[in-house]
């Protein structure tokens, strides 16, 4: 019998939307050859929670609690951005304590995202003991934001004009104790990352970014700067009271020399990241001005001056994952006439293919964690009519995009 | 050094479990009845671990100082506060309420306060324990 000559092809594996190596619902289609990565396609539109449309019916202060529950992770990001935003629009100045308060949370939460994603990413590769490890300092790290803040996650320390609660002098000391346990399991998880050879192994040289794929592709936050881009909304336009704290954009050369921008950069830079911060912390406690925390103690009164506004502002932050962009649009009603937001993942997710090219199909799930992807703020417009959903064209949604801005314009 | 991780592998086998063993050490065989039996005195409950201070748990109304303003109903994200016409009173619904504490901040009186109680699951959104009025 005569045998069949077969051609060699690449074939295609679907994963996800729902995955049990996947945290949130993301549709990847990779075409594979062998055990590489041919090519890989990204969609998105699984997790849509309408949480701008919830926002039309609302008033600015209850849009802050809608905006935190974007993100479980980012819920102190999403709500200042925000706050950001209707301060352009309302010309608020905050007070200086308040901006010293603001950038407290703000590194605070960083702190918590990041050990977060390296459990994580350690337990990717299969290293569990260093997820524990990482999750037991995170912990520590919750309890202080409890501390401050009143709950573990839901912060709700936001308020349009500064914050909702104080740091007052007898809490310092407690702050100090957690912030030198934070330092002291620093150098013990510098070590593990750096040294330990199971880490090496699954991370330098996987799913590289070079730095002329983050440029084009527009990444953010931790991501790009892991691949030598010096973008960081602090440094660049000096919001709150980072302009008087000394900070400077970091990127992994500043340790190893080099950047690859491969997941083991990512690596380091996260955990360059935690330092810094901690660093940020201890400036403020000590820089940090006597006076009022909030422009606008009473709320009511609050409400009142949000709804003579007319105009638009927009807010920017960076939030764990990269720069949050927050627009809004006030026009004297209570609730506002739109509200856009931008979450940081929305970037990180076009580098995922550079990055996943090339790759063994055992590479997807830390290379994809690289990122520290967010799925479900990514997640801001699906369809849905007479039951189907469907997708748009980039022609259909240029033209909704032009309709949209004379719209807002008139 | 290959085995970072090592050592401290080792000493978390002498070490005490970080887990709070709440509300007992081993799952009862009849939720219920032990339950009771803790009513009664017969069994212990293991403590919950402590909230901080100023934690927000379930919210505190005094009624008697309320002035029916309904600017509590005006900030509340959740809408989890309903407004009583009659008695110009306000009844809150702790399924809904995402405890903010928004309208602790707003109330001109102070009559709305966060307690540190946070054991509210409940099988019935509508359960006593879940309203407040
Ligand atoms: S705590 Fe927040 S969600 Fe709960 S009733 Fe008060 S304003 Fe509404
Ligand atoms: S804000 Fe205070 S006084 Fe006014 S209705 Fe609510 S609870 Fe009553």
């Amino acid at each position: 019998m005569k045998q069949k000559t077969t051609t060699k092809t690449s074939y295609h594996i679907p994963i996800g939307p729902i995955h049990p190596a996947l945290k949130e619902p993301v549709f990847f289609e990779f075409e594979i050859d062998g055990e590489r990565i041919v090519d890989v396609d990204v969609k998105l539109g699984h997790v849509h929670r309408a949480v701008e449309w919830a926002s039309r019916k609302r008033n600015p202060i209850q849009i802050l609690y809608i905006a935190e529950r974007i993100c479980g992770i980012c819920s102190y990001s999403h709500p200042v951005a925000f706050a950001l935003a209707v301060e352009d629009a309302a010309d608020i100045m905050i007070p200086e304590r308040a901006e010293y308060l603001r950038v407290i949370q703000g590194e605070l939460e960083r702190i918590c995202s990041h050990l977060l994603w390296a459990g994580v990413a350690a337990h990717e590769i299969g290293f569990d003991t260093v997820l524990f490890f990482t999750w037991q300092v995170r912990e520590r790290t919750l309890d202080l934001t409890e501390f401050l803040t009143g709950n573990r996650i839901t912060k709700a320390i936001t308020m349009i004009g500064g914050v909702r609660r104080d740091i007052t002098k007898d809490m310092l000391p407690r702050i100090q104790k957690d912030l030198d346990y934070l330092k002291e399991c620093y150098g013990k998880l510098g070590k593990i990352f750096l040294e330990d050879k199971t880490i090496k192994l699954r991370s330098q040289g996987a799913g590289i970014l070079t730095k002329e794929d983050a440029l084009k592709l527009c990444a953010v936050g931790p991501t790009t700067r892991a691949s030598g881009v010096k973008k960081d909304v602090r440094v660049d336009t000096s919001y709150f009271a980072y302009g008087d704290l000394d900070i400077d954009c970091i990127t992994p050369a500043d340790l190893t020399g080099t950047v690859n921008g491969d997941v083991y950069d990512r690596i380091i830079q996260r955990l360059l990241e935690v330092k810094q911060s901690i660093d940020l912390i201890e400036q403020c406690v000590d820089k940090m001005p006597a006076g009022d925390i909030v422009a606008e103690p009473k709320i009511a009164k609050l409400l009142a001056q949000l709804k003579k506004v007319n105009g638009e502002g927009v807010g920017r932050h960076e939030a764990p994952r990269g720069e949050v962009i927050h627009y809004v649009k006030l026009d004297g009603n209570d609730a506002p006439f739109t509200w856009k937001v931008r979450a940081p993942t929305y970037n990180n997710i076009l580098p995922w293919i550079p990055m996943l090219k090339g790759e063994q199909i055992a590479d997807i799930p830390i290379v994809a964690a690289s990122t520290d992807p967010c799925i479900s703020c990514t997640n801001r417009v699906g369809i849905v009519k007479d039951g189907n959903k469907y997708e748009l064209t980039k022609e259909q949604l240029h033209k909704m995009s032009v309709e949209k801005t004379r719209r807002l314009m008139r | 050094m290959k085995f970072t991780m090592l050592p401290s592998v080792f000493a978390q086998m002498f070490k005490k479990p970080w887990t709070n063993k709440f509300p007992a050490k081993y799952i009862p065989a009849n939720t219920t009845k032990f339950l009771a039996d803790v009513g009664a005195g017969k069994a212990k409950l293991i403590p919950p671990v402590e909230t901080p201070p100023n934690f927000r748990g379930k919210i505190v109304y005094d009624k008697e100082k309320c002035i029916g303003c309904q600017l509590c109903i005006k900030v509340c994200p959740c809408e989890a506060i309903e407004f009583k016409e009659k008695e110009k009173k306000i009844k809150i619904y702790l399924s809904r309420c995402c405890f903010c504490s928004q309208c602790n901040d707003i109330c001109p009186v102070s009559c709305l306060s966060m307690s540190d109680e946070f054991l509210l699951a409940d099988v019935d959104p509508y359960s006593k324990d879940l309203i407040v009025e």
